[in-house]
C-alpha cells in the first residue's frame, strides 16, 4: 500500500514536469518557436499523465488527456493547423490538465464545467479535421483508456514517401529474462495490449526449455516471434514494452518497407555490434549512429525508430544530445541542505586555517600558503557548485505566471499579451517557491489595475491589446525580477485621496512622486473602490511586500502617468549566505544585514538633537530620526555612548520604520553564513540568527526589526515624522 | 557484584561525573556528546545571567551554561582549565561550564537515593537524586529541568 502511495508520488512529481514541458511548448507554438519536434514533445507529454493516469485508475483525468492527445495528434498530423484560437484552446486544456492532477493529488473531484466546455472545443477540433482526412472514423467521442483512436499513421503523418501504405508488417522477437517475471510483468498481458494495435500472429519458440532437473522455476525459457499488421508506428509498438525494456530481448523490424531500401539494410547492420561503419554520411546513416548510441545504453533492445528516419540527422542527433545533457537525477533536499551546510563549514574551516597561517608567520612564499591559497580557491568552487545546486531557473514559476495572465485576462475581458525574458535566471530553490504567491499576486495587479480597458487603450492611442511584461536578469550579486505593464501607470492623486480617507497621511503633507507610488505599500491601502473577485480580496501590496522581505528581498515601483508602471524585487542568491556589515559594539563583533542599512555616516555636533529625557534624535537632510545606542540595546554597556565618537548606521525596518543605530566602528563588508541559534537555544531578543567569523569565533546577526521595536521608537519615529512635516 | 556483571545487568546506568565548585555532579554518559577545554564564548545580550553565551561546535552554534551560576552557586570565572560538557538533550546541544571532569562510573539504577529533603531550590530542582560512592556524594544532575528553563527564558527575554 505504501509502496503504492510512493510510485504514485513519483508519477505526480513526474506530471510536474512534463505539465512544464507542455505549457513551454505550447508556449513556444504560441511566439512562432515551434517546429514538428515541440509538437511532438507536447504529445509525449500528455501521453505520458494519461499513461500514468491510467495506470492509477484515474478516470476522469486520463478521459480529460485522452481528448486533448486525440487533439494533439491532429496537430502533430498536420492535420489540425495550429491557429492561435487553436493555440489558446489548447493552452487552456493545459490548464485544466493541470487542475485535473492536481485534483487528483488530494484526491479531489473537479466539477465537470472546468472539462465539459473544453472537451467540446477540443471535440470539435478533431471532428472537423477527422472529417477532412481519409479516415473519419479514426477518432471517436471514445473516452475510455485504452490505445484506440490512433489508428492514424505516424509515417503517414510525417512524409508521404510511402505514400498511402497504411498497413506495415512488422517482426517482433521477445524474449523475456527471468527478471521481466520478478519485476511482476506479465507476458500476457503484453501480448493483449499489442493485439489492441492489429492482427498478429504469434509463434511460440520452446526450444529454450531444458530439461526439468535443470529447470529453475523462476527462471525464463519461452520466447515468441510475433507477427503483426499494423498502421502503427514501430514506436507506438515499442511502447506496449516500455516498462519491461531492460528486462527482455526485443527485436523489432520491418519486413516490407516499400520505397525505404535503407530499412532492410539498417535492420541488417543491427547483427553488427558496432554501428560506426554504417555511420556514413548520410541522412540514414547518421541517424542510425545516434540510434546506436541508445542502443549501446542497454544492449539487449535494438531500436530502429521509424520516425527518427525520416528526419534531418540534425534533430536526431540534437534528440540524442538533448537525453545525455539533462539528464537529472531526484535528490532529497535535506540531503542537499546538509551538503551546503558542509561546504559552510568548509569556507569557515578554510578562512580559520589561512588565519592561523598567518598567526604561526610562516616566511612568504612558504609551500604551505600555495597550498593555502589552492585550497582558498576549490573551497570556492565548491561552494558555488553546491549553490548551483539548490538554484533553479524561474522559468518554471514564470510560466506559471502565464497561466494566471490568461486567468485574469479572461477575468477581466481584457486582452493581454505577456512577455517572459531571463526566464533562465536561476535563483535559490527556497526563494523560487516563496517568490510564487507575491509574484501571482502582482501580475493579477498588473492585469488588473494595471491595465486599462481595451476602449481606454484605444482612447489613448495604445494597441488595444496590453502588455505585461515579466523579466528576470542578474544585477551585482543579487537576482532582479521586473513585473511592468504598459497601462495607465499610478493615479497618484487617486492614491493620496485614499490614503488620506485610510488616515495613512495627514492633509498637509508634501509627498514626493514616489513617496505617493510607495503608499501602495501601506498596509490596508487597496485602491479599488470595488473588490474585485481577482485581486482585490483584502491582501494588499503590503503582503506582498512583507513575503518579498522575508527572502531577504527588496521591492520598489516606478510609474510614468499613460506608460505604465514597473514593480522591481531584488533578491538574493541564496538565503543561506547574507550581505552584512561587521561592525563592533563595545568589543563585540555584531553584523549588520545590509538589506536593512540605508548608509552610514559620521554625525557632526549640530545634527545632534536631544527629545525629551536622555532620548536623542539625528537629523538626516532635515529629517528627524531616533537615536539607538547598540551597545546599550544589546546590554553590552549600561552608559550610552557619545554619537558623536561613533558610527551611525541609518538603517530601515521591513515596515519602513527608521532609525539611527550607533555602533563603535565599522570593521567590514562581507558575505556571511547564516547560522541558527534557535537550534540548540531559542530565539534572543535583537538577534537575527547567528554566523560564524574567519577566527572561528561566533558573531550575532542584528535584527534591525525587533531593535527598533524593544526601543519603543516605531511610535516615536511616527510622532516625530509627522512633527517634522506638519 | 563485580564490574563486569554491572555492565551487563540491565539495571546498570553509565555516568560522567564532574566537579562544581566543591561539590560533585553527575549525567548519564548517553546524553554527553563530548567534552572539550573551554573556549571564550560570544555573550548572548538579554539572556539570564547563567548563559554564558555561545560557541562555534565545529559550525553549530551551541549555547554554554555556567552550570555553577545556574545552581545558585557562585559565579565561574572561567579559565583554560575549565571544560565544557556538551550535553545532546532532545534535539538542541548544549555546552555546561564545569570545573573538571572527576569520574567515569558504572552503576545500578537501584543504587541511586533519593535527593535528601534540603531547604535548596536547586537541590530541588536540578537533582534528580544522589549517589554514596566512596565517601563521596554525587549528585544526579536533572537535565530536563536545567537546560529546558534556559531556552524558555531565552524566548521570554
Amino acid at each position: 500500500m505504501d509502496s503504492m502511495a510512493d510510485i504514485k508520488q513519483t508519477f505526480f512529481q513526474e506530471c510536474d514536469d512534463l505539465l512544464g514541458e507542455l505549457e513551454s511548448g505550447l508556449l513556444d507554438m504560441e511566439s512562432g518557436e515551434g517546429d514538428s519536434e515541440t509538437v511532438a514533445a507536447i504529445f509525449r507529454a500528455v501521453h505520458s499523465i494519461k499513461g500514468g493516469a491510467g495506470a492509477f485508475g484515474l478516470d476522469k483525468l486520463v478521459a480529460f488527456a485522452h481528448i486533448f492527445e486525440t487533439t494533439l495528434d491532429e496537430v502533430r498530423a498536420d492535420r489540425l493547423e495550429a491557429t492561435p484560437d487553436v493555440l489558446s484552446v489548447l493552452l487552456r486544456s493545459s490548464d485544466v490538465l493541470a487542475d485535473l492532477v492536481g485534483a487528483a493529488q488530494k484526491d479531489e473531484e473537479l466539477g465537470e464545467e472546468r472539462t465539459a466546455g473544453l472537451v467540446g472545443e477540443l471535440s470539435a477540433f478533431v471532428g472537423a479535421s477527422a472529417d477532412a482526412s481519409e479516415e473519419p472514423a479514426a477518432v471517436g467521442e471514445d473516452i475510455a483508456f485504452a490505445p484506440l483512436g490512433m489508428d492514424f499513421d505516424l509515417d503517414d503523418a510525417i512524409g508521404d514517401l510511402d505514400g498511402p501504405e497504411d498497413t506495415q508488417c512488422y517482426t517482433i522477437k521477445f524474449r523475456p529474462q527471468p527478471e521481466l517475471y520478478a519485476n511482476g510483468n506479465e507476458t500476457v498481458l503484453l501480448m493483449r495490449n499489442l493485439a489492441d494495435l492489429g492482427e498478429m500472429q504469434v509463434a511460440c519458440d520452446e526450444s529454450k526449455i531444458p530439461t526439468l532437473d535443470e529447470l529453475d522455476p523462476e527462471g525464463a525459457y519461452l520466447a515468441w516471434t510475433i507477427t503483426m499488421h499494423t498502421s502503427h508506428s514501430e514506436s507506438e509498438l515499442l511502447e506496449v514494452f516500455e516498462f519491461v525494456e531492460g528486462d527482455c530481448e526485443l527485436e523489432i523490424s520491418l519486413d516490407e518497407a516499400p520505397s525505404d531500401t535503407t530499412e532492410s539494410d539498417l535492420v541488417d547492420n543491427e547483427a553488427t555490434p558496432t554501428g560506426e561503419e554504417v555511420a556514413t554520411t548520410d541522412v540514414e546513416g547518421a541517424s542510425a549512429s545516434a540510434e546506436d548510441e541508445v542502443a549501446n545504453k542497454d544492449n539487449v533492445v535494438q531500436l530502429a525508430e521509424q520516425k527518427d528516419k525520416q528526419k534531418p540527422a540534425a534533430a536526431a542527433k540534437a534528440s540524442t544530445e538533448k537525453d545525455t545533457s539533462d539528464a537529472t537525477i531526484r535528490v532529497n533536499l535535506g540531503r542537499i541542505d546538509r551538503l551546503v551546510n558542509l561546504v559552510g563549514e568548509l569556507v569557515i574551516n578554510q578562512a580559520m586555517l589561512t588565519q592561523g597561517v598567518i598567526d604561526a608567520g610562516l616566511e612568504r612564499g612558504d609551500s604551505v600558503e600555495s597550498g593555502l591559497e589552492e585550497l582558498k580557491q576549490l573551497t570556492r568552487e565548491i561552494q558555488e557548485s553546491v549553490m548551483a545546486i539548490r538554484a533553479q531557473p524561474v522559468k518554471a514559476l514564470f510560466q506559471r505566471m502565464s497561466r494566471i495572465v490568461r486567468e485574469a485576462a479572461r477575468a477581466t475581458k481584457k486582452s493581454v499579451h505577456l512577455v517572459m525574458e531571463g526566464e533562465m535566471t536561476e535563483v535559490d530553490k527556497t526563494v523560487v517557491e516563496r517568490l510564487a504567491d507575491p509574484l501571482t499576486h502582482m501580475i493579477r495587479n498588473a492585469v488588473d489595475h494595471g491595465l486599462e480597458t481595451a476602449e481606454e487603450r484605444i482612447a489613448n492611442g495604445k494597441p488595444a491589446e496590453g502588455t505585461v511584461s515579466l523579466t528576470a536578469a542578474h544585477r551585482s550579486g543579487r537576482v532582479v525580477i521586473e513585473v511592468s505593464d504598459d497601462g495607465a501607470g499610478i493615479n497618484r492623486e487617486r492614491v493620496k485621496k485614499i490614503a488620506l480617507e485610510k488616515g495613512l497621511i495627514s492633509p498637509d503633507e508634501q509627498l514626493s512622486d514616489s513617496e505617493v507610488d510607495n503608499l501602495l505599500f501601506m498596509p490596508g491601502f487597496s485602491t479599488v473602490d470595488k473588490v474585485s473577485n481577482l485581486s482585490g480580496r483584502g491582501v494588499g501590496m503590503d503582503v506582498v511586500k512583507r513575503a518579498i522581505q522575508a527572502v531577504g528581498g527588496k521591492i520598489s515601483i516606478s510609474s510614468k502617468p499613460g506608460k505604465g508602471s514597473t514593480f522591481s524585487i531584488s533578491l538574493p542568491l541564496t538565503l543561506a549566505i547574507l550581505d552584512g556589515m561587521v561592525v563592533e559594539v563595545a568589543d563585540q563583533t555584531l553584523v549588520v544585514p545590509l538589506t536593512a542599512i540605508v548608509e552610514t555616516l559620521k554625525p557632526t555636533p549640530s545634527d545632534i538633537h536631544e527629545l525629551g529625557a536622555g532620548a536623542k534624535v539625528i537629523s538626516i537632510r532635515g529629517e528627524f530620526i531616533p537615536v539607538i545606542d547598540a551597545g546599550r540595546s544589546m546590554g553590552y554597556r549600561n552608559e550610552p555612548v557619545d554619537p558623536l565618537h561613533g558610527v551611525v548606521l541609518s538603517v530601515e525596518t521591513e515596515d519602513g520604520a527608521r532609525a539611527a543605530v550607533i555602533v563603535d566602528t565599522i570593521q567590514d563588508q562581507r558575505q556571511v553564513v547564516i547560522k541558527s541559534l534557535e537550534e540548540n537555544f531559542g530565539h534572543v531578543a535583537s538577534v537575527a540568527a547567528a554566523t560564524i567569523l574567519g577566527d572561528g569565533r561566533i558573531a550575532l546577526i542584528l535584527d534591525v526589526d525587533s531593535i527598533i521595536a524593544r526601543e519603543g521608537s516605531a511610535r516615536l519615529f511616527h510622532e516625530t515624522n509627522l512633527a517634522a512635516t506638519g | 557484584m563485580s564490574d563486569t556483571e554491572i555492565k551487563k545487568s540491565e539495571d546498570a546506568l553509565e555516568l560522567v561525573a564532574f566537579c562544581v565548585g566543591d561539590q560533585e555532579y553527575c549525567v548519564n554518559i548517553m546524553s554527553v556528546r563530548e567534552i572539550r577545554g573551554w573556549t571564550k564564548e560570544t555573550s548572548l545580550p538579554l539572556t539570564p545571567p547563567f548563559v554564558r553565551g555561545v560557541i562555534n561546535l565545529r559550525g553549530s552554534v551551541v549555547p554554554v551554561v555556567d552550570l555553577a551560576s545556574r545552581l545558585g552557586l557562585e559565579t565561574t570565572e572561567p579559565s583554560a582549565r575549565h571544560v565544557i560538557i556538551i550535553m545532546q538533550i532532545g534535539e538542541q546541544a548544549v555546552g555546561l561550564v564545569v570545573d573538571a571532569v572527576s569520574d567515569i562510573l558504572t552503576i545500578l539504577t537501584e543504587k541511586i537515593q533519593p535527593t535528601p529533603d534540603v531547604s535548596s531550590d536547586a537541590a530541588r530542582d536540578f537533582v534528580q537524586g544522589v549517589l554514596a560512592m566512596e565517601e563521596r556524594m554525587i549528585n544526579l544532575l536533572d537535565l530536563s529541568t536545567v537546560l529546558p528553563a534556559v531556552s524558555a527564558e531565552g524566548i521570554a527575554a
